[in-house]
């Protein structure tokens, strides 16, 4: 059973273990500074860390040695901007999403762009192709004053799906020689009704693949859940009890029948429905939730769980998820029950296996 | 000369010369700063070559006005101070 867990917060990186069956705190990282993402360790130990340095900037770390001693690589960064260019100013504002595939990795910017790297972070490449989308100028934010990427799911050498708020989902099958839009069948209720199945006015708020049937995937968004069976090529939409709104979404690894999400009463009160922490799991691709309370607090609670802060392992089994006001639970049997962690974090950003 | 000098919380990151430079733009007494420090460069300054939205500096005590070109003249006895800004939490 996994037995390490990582949590990216506003106040540092914060490594978990769990020993004779309990979760907790291991070892700090970057005290005092905002990290907004992580990738865990590879076979080697490699580790990532990006930091948001409140004055200045963003930065990028490395581990060898998983979490023991860091230094700083390069940062993903914008070229020169030309005169002129329409859209975002070509800065980078925070790292949102660190992936790896092989070799490759991956990292999603506010604002929207795609950065690659090859060489362990020596150098950073930017996706021009879809830096370049005529449409991305007019691309909204969700959360943030700039349109931003949150989700990267590459899959096998050329295929990688991106999740944006708020411009919908982006893939490509040819390695970024070319980008489509993928949010068919998802609804806005947030745009005038003409624009409501708008792809690229979807407010993807998280997305996740099944690593074992990787054609469904899994979407909480800004209004809705949805779910597609083939891959991105069209969205479902899904309902589940007390709220379809949230932020975050784990896939089951094995089971692409089975999802968790964790509800919020809506966008403009971004609390659990009635002071009651709950995850929503289904078990039959949608067709039904379960309400899961056991162990998490059910009254007096205003936690909300961030699109990153809902973790599934590799065994499917154990789940953890942090809250944006530094709450952390932790369960072993898929969701059944929960256990508090015996502390008070900073609010989390991301939490992550590995 | 004019003198350059760095917050101190900049060096919980990287070190910070200080020191009097013959500079007579701001953008010339950073970049003498960054010759001894290259790292320092993108604590200051973003990928565009401007302030970072949350630094803010000082010329003998007149807040600087030039944040993306950074031509602001230097005096010969101005003394330059690199501060975080409160706005940055």
């Amino acid at each position: 059973m996994v037995d390490r867990a990582w949590v990216a917060s506003r106040k540092g990186l914060i490594e978990l273990r769990r020993r004779a069956g309990a979760w907790a705190v291991q070892r700090t990282s970057f005290v005092g500074d905002p990290v907004s993402m992580l990738l865990p360790p590879d076979a080697s130990g490699r580790m990532f860390a990006a930091l948001n340095l409140g004055h200045f900037g963003v930065k990028l770390h490395a581990s060898d040695d998983a979490g023991t001693s860091w230094r700083e690589v390069t940062a993903p960064a914008f070229g020169p901007q030309p005169e002129g260019a329409p859209g975002s100013a070509w800065k980078v504002v925070m790292v949102w999403a660190l992936e790896r595939r092989g070799d490759a990795l991956y990292a999603g910017t506010l604002p929207g762009a795609l950065f690659k790297s090859t060489d362990a972070a020596q150098t950073w490449r930017l996706d021009d192709v879809l830096w370049n989308q005529p449409g991305r100028p007019t691309w909204g934010g969700g959360g943030y004053d700039t349109p931003g990427i949150h989700s990267i799911s590459p899959l096998g050498d050329d295929t990688v799906l991106l999740g944006v708020s708020s411009a919908g989902a982006w893939i490509t099958h040819d390695a970024g020689a070319t980008w489509n839009q993928t949010a068919h069948g998802m609804r806005a209720e947030y745009m005038p009704p003409e624009q409501a199945y708008d792809p690229d006015a979807q407010d993807p708020h998280a997305i996740a693949r099944c690593a074992a049937q990787p054609d469904v995937l899994w979407c909480q968004h800004h209004n809705g859940i949805f779910r597609s069976t083939n891959g991105g090529a069209r969205w479902d939409e899904l309902h589940a009890p007390l709220s379809s709104f949230g932020f975050a979404v784990a896939a089951h690894p094995a089971d692409p029948q089975t999802a968790w999400f964790v509800p919020a009463v809506k966008d403009q009160c971004r609390i659990p429905v009635d002071c009651a922490l709950v995850v929503n799991r289904t078990r039959d691709g949608g067709a039904s939730f379960e309400t899961l309370r056991a162990g998490l607090p059910q009254q007096d609670c205003y936690d909300l769980v961030y699109r990153h802060g809902l973790a599934v392992a590799d065994d499917g089994l154990s789940l953890m998820m942090g809250s944006t006001t530094g709450g952390v639970w932790a369960s072993d049997d898929a969701g059944d029950h929960w256990t508090a962690l015996p502390a008070r974090l900073p609010p989390v950003y991301a939490l992550r296996f590995g | 000369m004019p003198h350059i000098a760095f917050t101190s919380q900049l060096q919980r990151f990287t070190e910070t010369p200080e020191l009097r430079t013959a500079a007579a733009t701001l953008r010339d007494a950073l970049d003498a700063a960054f010759e001894a420090n290259p790292r320092l460069r993108h604590y200051v300054l973003d990928e565009q070559g401007h302030l970072r939205q949350h630094v803010v500096v000082y010329i003998s005590g007149r807040r600087v006005a030039d944040r993306e070109a950074l031509t602001d003249a230097l005096a010969p006895d101005d003394k330059v101070y690199v501060l975080q800004a409160l706005t940055g939490g």
